[in-house]
């Protein structure tokens, strides 16, 4: 006589381990084209490591800052080239992607209530497309007013 | 139920999360498109501002967190895009990189 298989699930999940092989279904390598939603989704992930990219950039930017003048100069020699202004302007693409799905996602992440009421997810939403702008601003400002 | 680390690293990717979508595109166009073309960029006057004590914090939270940001997500998309042995090695990489970045990153900003 077998047994209901859901006992054996919770018999094992009570040892702390599974005795079952775990399942990695068969994709092909280019799952990710086959849809809109799925190629976004790739999208979305990989503007990590453009974001990631440029701060190594700038790291190296205040190692040349803090050994000043030749180093600095040459510094911002390479960020004039041809190959630095492309990365920088598809990076901020790729950053604007991951600022713009990372603000809609919070409402949903974060359900904030006042008393009874639900903050709508718009406000939420809202803000911090404020909060991005007047950021965004105040650094500008603050960098180039000297 | 075994101890997991998890909420340490999901914690490090979404405040990485949310200074790369606040801060990380007004810094690339700050210092990638529009200093290194201002006329003559006053090397001392970008010293002593990032000298300022809170200057210091935030470029190393600008730096640091988006890093442990990349790695987690970068961790994840590797085994989506196919590659699903060496799980542990893959995480160890993203992360190490990830730490390694913040250490060095704590040093220049703390010596600037």
């Amino acid at each position: 006589m077998s047994r209901d298989p859901s006992v054996d699930e919770q018999l094992e999940t009570s040892m702390g381990k599974s005795m079952r092989k775990p399942y990695t279904p068969k994709m092909p390598a280019t799952w990710w084209l086959r849809r809109r939603a799925y190629f976004l989704f790739i999208v979305r992930e990989v503007t990590s490591v453009f974001v990631a990219i440029y701060c190594v950039i700038l790291l190296v930017g205040l190692c040349r800052l803090k050994e000043g003048g030749d180093a600095f100069e040459s510094f911002l020699v390479s960020l004039r080239s041809p190959f630095s202004i492309g990365f920088h302007v598809v990076a901020l693409l790729f950053a604007g992607y991951h600022s713009i799905t990372w603000f809609n996602l919070t409402p949903k992440a974060m359900v904030i209530r006042i008393g009874e009421e639900k903050v709508p997810p718009l406000l939420i939403a809202g803000s911090n497309y404020v909060a991005w702008l007047v950021l965004s601003a105040a650094l500008i400002w603050i960098v180039l007013k000297g | 139920m075994a101890k997991s680390n998890e909420p340490i690293w999901w914690s490090l990717f979404s405040a990485g999360g949310v200074i790369a979508a606040l801060l990380i595109p007004a810094f690339m166009l700050v210092t990638g498109l529009i200093l290194p073309f201002v006329d003559s960029p006053d090397e001392i006057a970008l010293r002593e501002l990032a000298q300022h004590p809170i200057a210091r914090l935030l470029l190393f939270l600008v730096i640091s967190l988006p890093l442990f940001h990349w790695a987690h997500r970068f961790r994840f998309t590797v085994a989506d895009l196919g590659l699903h042995g060496a799980k542990v090695l893959v995480a160890v990489l993203c992360y190490g990189s990830a730490i390694v970045g913040t250490v060095v990153t704590g040093y220049v900003v703390c010596t600037l």
